[in-house]
């Protein structure tokens, strides 16, 4: 196992040298710049000199060979750079928008769970009823609906309706101004996790051990809970990893929406007013993330399934 | 449909919150920052964008503020503004009671460092371009000397400034971008993420990409101010979410856009909270002279009258904006009201064409973004206005920065764009000096040698009424030789709570407020 792990964390590293070359030639090539960004209200106007002066400050004025060779001598040493805008250090820029980004993907992914799995089980155990039917209307329905419009839907029903929840921002980092937020993230890998789980237990329902344990007198509850949840598992978990990593990846959306002062709204802007560096250490955060994530189910899931062993 | 204009405008500027009652003490005001997810940096020196200034305006004081009853710049931190017969050099007498958050005397000391500060040609700040306009500070910015040779020293509170050219100091340090900072932070970092200003509130927190908190400063210059004992400022720049949180009670002001602007005008309760001014935004499409057919006057003036601009401001921005009848707009006070808009007429549009040996029309390239008031869908309602006399146009569809920098380069040959067309007037109406380059805001390259010396003859003169006229005569040449489609003025619309007291219509922009100003009444849900 462990040299199953340094291999993978290995592995990482190429991965993730790749993609900063890749958003790094990107972002060289593509329109546009920081100092134009600048400008872009009509109202703003920077007179050439102080262009060419922030340019230089910034580095802006070097090759772009140059450039690159200085970006992959800081990586290597953990060093993501400066933001072009705020001027401090873009792990510390990335630092304040970390815990508010991970902790809605967690409260979306735990609502997701919470929600999609049963409904995914009680799918599968009703194959073709009603239940059946109305589980997978609701799973379709999240996995369709856009996140942007379903977001407007719930403020307007929970804080402009209801008056229960308020309708944005952070507030003191307390769950009221979470749930909003969490939901309108959760709601799409929770319709997934249904139609997984659904399928997944499906499939296991027909498998020869089931149906030998079921003839040797094993009761429901104990061929759901011993041979049926335990297989499904390793599924399940693999598909809420991944919908972990992706979460994290889909929040630009609803933070903006939100307010939510997340790693999403930070690229997003950045990205707008071309602070070439923090979109360069925001993706490269992404990324690890993901990479992570993946590890800790791959590791979750030989924990879980003792069949699959790792050399 | 002028005069109707105008006094709309004039009455949106009286329309304000007449308050008759007595400012209530206390309460939190809960104002918004829209123009994007996130403050670009609490160092107010480094940027220059309006969503910036909404925050600087609570925590920093500058040299100058904006009246917005007189229009014009008015002393802030001074006593006494006293200029010299021949208006290159400036007295100032600063206020005596003026004190820093973290407790510092404000002092001369502060004003030159700061100045000093901005001029650090290492850090290419944006408001070095009003401060390069003192004597020896573009020696400071070249590192040839270490301090600016036109300000001096005279006393604690009394300094002198030598400019370089005759203008109106007032113009140039109400920017945002020359806040006045303490001489003492030195080389402290946390400055930088915990500013201490001179304005109504102290910085209390920063959550990036959510909200800056600012507590009422005891020691605020303003007796009595400001009434509030606490400024929220929600970053909020979905208006959708935006106009739920408003409906909601959560926050007190929300910046209208043209759909919204429909929907709270036809809404009897929310119609009653609604404050206009015509912002001194000019929105046009540049036509580049270097592109053959532009470089002709009746080509430039076929394309004005080509379009029915009317009935765009109707239909597609919902009223929320007004006829422009030249460069200089409504709010500004070299506007001309004796202009009359390029009448829709397509015969005559065709006719212009001709003559300038295009009967067959042309195309062209037009750059825009995806603005909803001044981008493609404004673009997408025009083309086929120009196609009934021709003119085909095929969309150069970019975001914000591209364009900006696609204008700079003048790599275009047309685009849409909304200016800021003041306070200044001069400088506004400079922008069509032909020794102002495209890099600048000469984004059409226009030259013409009378519009050159009625813009020189204006900054020369002493007379406040002569500059204005100048300016007008200036402005009317440059309307006629059309080097732009004149869309509209802006009018910027914010909707607001019946319990917040004390806005302002700023048409210098109508997001910045004089938060000193404001008081929440009782029966905010903030009010203690």
């Amino acid at each position: 196992m462990l040299s199953f792990l340094l291999r993978r964390l290995m592995q990482t590293v190429p991965i993730l040298v790749a993609v900063a070359g890749l958003i790094f030639v990107l972002f060289s090539v593509i329109p546009g710049s920081f100092e134009s960004s600048l400008m872009d209200d009509g109202k703003s106007m920077i007179d050439e000199q102080t262009v060419q002066r922030i340019r230089k400050e910034l580095g802006l004025d070097q090759p772009v060979a140059v450039r690159f060779v200085r970006y992959v001598g800081s990586l290597a040493t953990l060093d993501l750079g400066t933001s072009f805008r705020t001027r401090q250090p873009v792990t510390t820029v990335i630092a304040e928008r970390l815990w508010p980004t991970l902790k809605l993907a967690l409260a979306a992914t735990l609502f997701a769970v919470v929600l999609g799995i049963p409904l995914g089980f009680l799918a599968a155990m009703r194959p073709g009823t009603l239940i059946d039917s109305a589980s997978m209307v609701v799973a379709v329905s999240g996995l369709s609906l856009p996140k942007f419009w379903l977001g407007l839907l719930l403020m307007y029903l929970f804080a402009l309706t209801l008056g229960w929840l308020p309708s944005f921002g952070y507030g003191n980092g307390g769950i009221s101004h979470l749930i909003l937020p969490a939901i309108a993230l959760g709601v799409s890998p929770l319709g997934l996790l249904a139609r997984t789980t659904r399928a997944a237990v499906l499939d296991i329902m027909n498998a020869d051990f089931v149906r030998t344990a079921r003839s040797k007198g094993m009761s429901e509850v104990r061929v759901v809970r011993w041979h049926l949840a335990r297989n499904a598992l390793v599924i399940v978990l693999t598909t809420v990893g991944l919908q972990f990593g992706s979460v994290i990846g889909q929040a630009v959306v609803v933070e903006k929406l939100f307010a939510w002062p997340g790693l999403g709204s930070l690229l997003v802007d950045s990205v707008s007013l071309r602070d070439i560096p923090v979109v360069q250490g925001c993706i490269l955060t992404l990324v690890l993330f993901f990479l992570v994530v993946n590890l800790v189910v791959d590791v979750l899931a030989a924990l879980v399934d003792p069949r699959i062993r790792y050399t | 449909m002028l005069k109707k204009l105008t006094l709309a405008a004039v009455l949106a500027l009286m329309a304000l919150p007449a308050e008759a009652q007595t400012p209530r003490p206390g309460g939190t005001i809960r104002f918004t920052a829209a123009y994007g997810s996130s403050f670009s940096s609490m160092d107010i020196h480094a940027t220059n964008r309006t969503q910036d200034e909404i925050w600087a305006w609570a925590i920093h004081r500058r040299l100058y503020s904006w009246d917005t009853a007189q229009n014009k710049p008015v002393p802030e931190l001074m006593t006494s503004v006293t200029p010299s017969a021949g208006g290159l050099v400036h007295t100032f007498k600063l206020l005596d009671n003026v004190y820093f958050h973290h407790g510092k005397k404000l002092s001369t000391d502060d004003v030159i460092w700061t100045f000093t500060r901005i001029m650090d040609g290492s850090k290419g700040f944006p408001g070095a371009r009003y401060v390069r306009n003192i004597k020896g500070a573009v020696e400071v910015e070249k590192g040839q000397a270490k301090e600016i040779a036109g300000l001096k020293k005279i006393d604690d509170l009394t300094f002198e400034m030598t400019l370089t050219e005759k203008s109106d100091p007032g113009f140039m340090f109400m920017a945002g971008t020359t806040s006045i900072y303490p001489s003492d932070i030195g080389g402290n970092a946390d400055y930088i993420t915990k500013p201490s200003g001179l304005g109504p509130f102290k910085f209390v927190e920063h959550i990036p990409g959510s909200r800056l908190v600012g507590d009422k400063w005891e020691k605020y210059y303003k007796p009595g101010k400001p009434y509030a004992d606490r400024i929220v400022i929600s970053i909020m720049g979905e208006a959708a979410a935006r106009d739920v949180a408003f409906r909601n009670k959560e926050i007190d002001v929300s910046i209208l856009g043209p759909t919204q602007y429909v929907a709270y005008r036809a809404d009897p309760e929310l119609s009653k909270n609604i404050l206009e001014v015509a912002e001194v935004f000019t929105r046009n499409m540049g036509m580049n002279p270097s592109f053959k057919p532009f470089a002709d006057k009746r080509v430039r003036q076929a394309i004005n009258h080509a379009i029915d601009t009317d009935l765009i401001i109707k239909r597609l921005v919902k009223d929320k904006a007004f006829r422009a009848t030249g460069w200089l707009p409504l709010t500004s006070p070299a506007y001309d009201k004796s202009l009359q808009p390029y009448a829709f007429d397509q015969a005559k549009a065709k006719q212009l064409l001709v003559d300038a040996g295009y009967p067959d029309g042309f195309e062209f390239e037009w750059t825009a973004t995806s603005n909803e008031s001044w981008g493609i869908p404004i673009v997408e309602a025009v083309i086929p206005m120009l196609a009934k006399v021709g003119v085909k146009v095929k969309i150069k569809p970019v975001e914000g920065a591209v364009l900006a920098e696609t204008i700079r380069k003048g790599d275009f040959q047309a685009y849409i764009w909304s200016n800021a067309t003041g306070p200044d007037p001069l400088t506004a109406m400079k922008c069509y000096h032909s020794k102002t380059p495209q890099t600048a805001c000469n984004y059409v390259k226009f030259a013409n040698a009378e519009v050159d010396t009625l813009l020189d003859e204006a900054a020369a003169t002493d007379d406040a009424a002569k500059r204005i006229e100048l300016i007008k005569k200036a402005n009317a040449i440059v309307y006629a030789e059309a080097p732009i489609w004149f869309f509209n003025y802006n009018k910027a619309v914010l909707a607001y709570q019946p319990w917040l007291k004390g806005l302002q219509a700023n048409a210098t922009e109508l997001a910045l407020q004089h938060y000193d100003e404001m008081w929440v009444d009782a029966s905010s849900p903030a009010a203690k």
